[in-house]
């Protein structure tokens, strides 16, 4: 039983950092119709966001972790909206298509761009937040899972906040459900795209910081393989679907984790591709998700 | 008010209006009749930003708007309620009104065009709550007035409102969009292919045959008019 809970808080905590990138691709999805496969990038470099204003504030304090936190979240809103600006808007009218291949060119460029000012070496993460360890009976929590579950939560609050009870995210939502007549209703789409893309690179970069408090060996490939997982939580969820794409990170989390803790460690990443192709095929639009019927 | 002059516009190759002009003066109503593909809908949306002119020019109130983005265009009190309604479907009624009052800072107008647009269409306060979606189509149609009404404007334009429309709600519709133009003063551009209606409501009119302008004059002359009869008025 304590092996079960103590499986089910590392997998929760795994599926909140999942949950934080795939609100990003879910949310730019939702405003444009593509997958920014350069996401997972920018959770790449809230992490080194991280490393580096991490040796300006004194290790292990709250303050400083939050001061990072918050530093590497302005940092990589500025980055995915200045992304947005330069390789994404150019393209608004051209087919879904060559966004899509522009997006796995401005993947790459993060990715050796990384390469060449990082090194590809990996690096250790400073435990920018105090260090400690609790039991509740034989259940080890860390004081790592704690932050990473409640800024998590905390998070997602706020962009539920945002999203439903203020103007620019009734805005985000009109447009992403008929940007013409959202248009005609006085939105400049162009304000509210930016913005998306800012609001999804925070959390990316919340994600990175997370991540690597848990994993503290970053690189500049590191983000390749929890975005893919991201990527999946959020057509898991529906793309599109804003609850959906935490759902997906929650679930694909715990699946992984509790797989990896059983005698089928070495299949975690195959089970959780067979979860995801098993449920679209009962669910092709994922589990929140609407089918819908493409607009033209 | 408003006064469009030589508008030409082309999807690619093809020309969808080949140079129109027409003029529609404050405080009234004139209509734009004329049947599928007439490039009705292709002049709204030239007006309202949607599209570009290749050639030509739009003037609204003394103001050239022909290169004007189309938030803008909306933000000069000009509001367009397109063919098709286009309401957000996933959001409330409420949503949607709120959107259309996206530009209106003020709190007070904000709540005097609530308490309007609820006295002109009491069923969409009863709906508030409700998902837009799941609106009737005739309720659609009143709430995409409604939401062109949260912003203020001054000139609404109007495609089609009795497309798909029950035809006991289509005369209530349109007793609306006469009383919102006679007790508010808005100034109303009506597209319809439901001419005898249209007619009936406006002051003058405009007929577009593929993208020409090949009648025009006050609404009451027209309606017994042989020529438009045959074509237009089923005989
Ligand atoms: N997106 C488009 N691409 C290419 N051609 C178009 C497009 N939209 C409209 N057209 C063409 O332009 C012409 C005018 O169309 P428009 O929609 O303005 O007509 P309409 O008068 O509104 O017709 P209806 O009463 O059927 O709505 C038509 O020949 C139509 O086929
Ligand atoms: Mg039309």
């Amino acid at each position: 039983m304590s092996e079960f809970l103590q499986q089910l808080l590392n997998g929760l905590s795994l599926g909140a950092i999942y949950a934080l990138i795939a609100l990003g691709y879910t949310m730019v999805y939702g405003v444009l119709r593509f997958i920014n496969f350069a996401h997972s990038d920018v959770f790449m470099v809230g992490a080194f966001i991280g490393y580096y204003m991490g040796k300006l504030v004194p290790e292990g304090t709250l303050w400083g972790g939050l001061a990072v936190l918050g530093a590497a979240m302005i940092g990589c809103a500025l980055l995915g909206m200045t992304i947005e600006r330069l390789a994404y808007r150019p393209l608004r009218s051209a087919p879904t298509l060559n966004v899509l291949i522009t997006a796995i060119g401005v993947s790459l460029l993060l990715e050796y761009t990384g390469q060449v000012f990082f090194g590809a070496a990996p690096r250790n993460f400073p435990a920018i937040f105090p260090v400690r360890n609790f039991s509740l009976g034989n259940v080890i929590i860390s004081s790592n899972q704690v932050i990473v579950i409640v800024v998590s939560v905390v998070l997602m609050v706020v962009l539920q906040l945002i999203v439903y009870r203020t103007k620019i995210g009734t805005a985000m939502r009109a447009v992403s459900l008929n940007p013409k007549a959202a248009i005609l209703m006085g939105v400049n789409n162009d304000v509210v795209i930016s913005f998306t893309f800012g609001l999804g690179s925070a959390l990316a970069a919340a994600g990175g910081i997370l991540y690597a408090l848990n994993y503290p060996s970053i690189d500049p490939l590191m983000g390749v393989m929890p975005g893919l997982k991201a990527f999946v939580a959020a057509i898991l969820g529906g793309i599109g679907n804003i609850p959906g794409a935490a759902l997906g990170g929650l679930i694909l989390g715990t699946v992984e984790t509790f797989v990896s803790g059983s005698q089928f460690s070495t299949y975690k990443d195959a089970i959780a591709f067979a979860i995801l192709i098993i449920i679209l095929l009962f669910r092709p639009a994922g589990l929140l998700g609407k089918f819908t019927v493409e607009k033209v | 008010m408003l006064t469009v002059t030589d508008l030409s516009v082309s999807y690619g190759a093809i020309s969808a209006l080949g140079g129109i002009s027409f003029s529609i003066p404050q405080g009234s109503i004139v209509t734009l009749i004329g049947g599928n593909g007439a490039g009705k809908t292709t002049t709204l949306r030239t007006i309202s930003g949607l599209l570009r002119a290749k050639t030509g020019k739009i003037e609204f109130l003394g103001e050239d708007i022909t290169k004007l983005p189309a938030h803008k265009i909306v933000a000069r009190g000009l509001s367009h309620v397109p063919e098709g309604r286009m309401i957000f479907s996933n959001l409330t009624v409420d949503e949607n009104l709120a959107m259309g009052a996206y530009l209106l800072h003020d709190k007070e107008l904000l709540a005097k065009n609530r308490e309007y647009v609820f006295s002109v269409f009491p069923r969409l306060n009863e709906r508030i709550k409700q998902m837009a979606g799941t609106l009737s189509g005739g309720e659609q149609q009143m709430l995409a007035i409604g939401r062109a009404l949260m912003g203020s404007p001054k000139f609404l334009m109007l495609d089609e409102p009795s497309l798909g429309i029950a035809p006991r709600l289509i005369s209530t519709i349109f007793e609306k969009i006469v009383e919102i133009n006679r007790n508010h003063g808005i100034t109303i551009l009506l597209v319809e292919q439901n001419a005898n209606l249209a007619l009936e409501v406006s002051s003058s009119a405009y007929v577009l045959e593929t993208g020409r302008i090949v009648m025009q004059g006050e609404s009451k002359q027209l309606r017994t008019d042989p020529q438009l009869k045959a074509t237009y008025l089923g005989g």
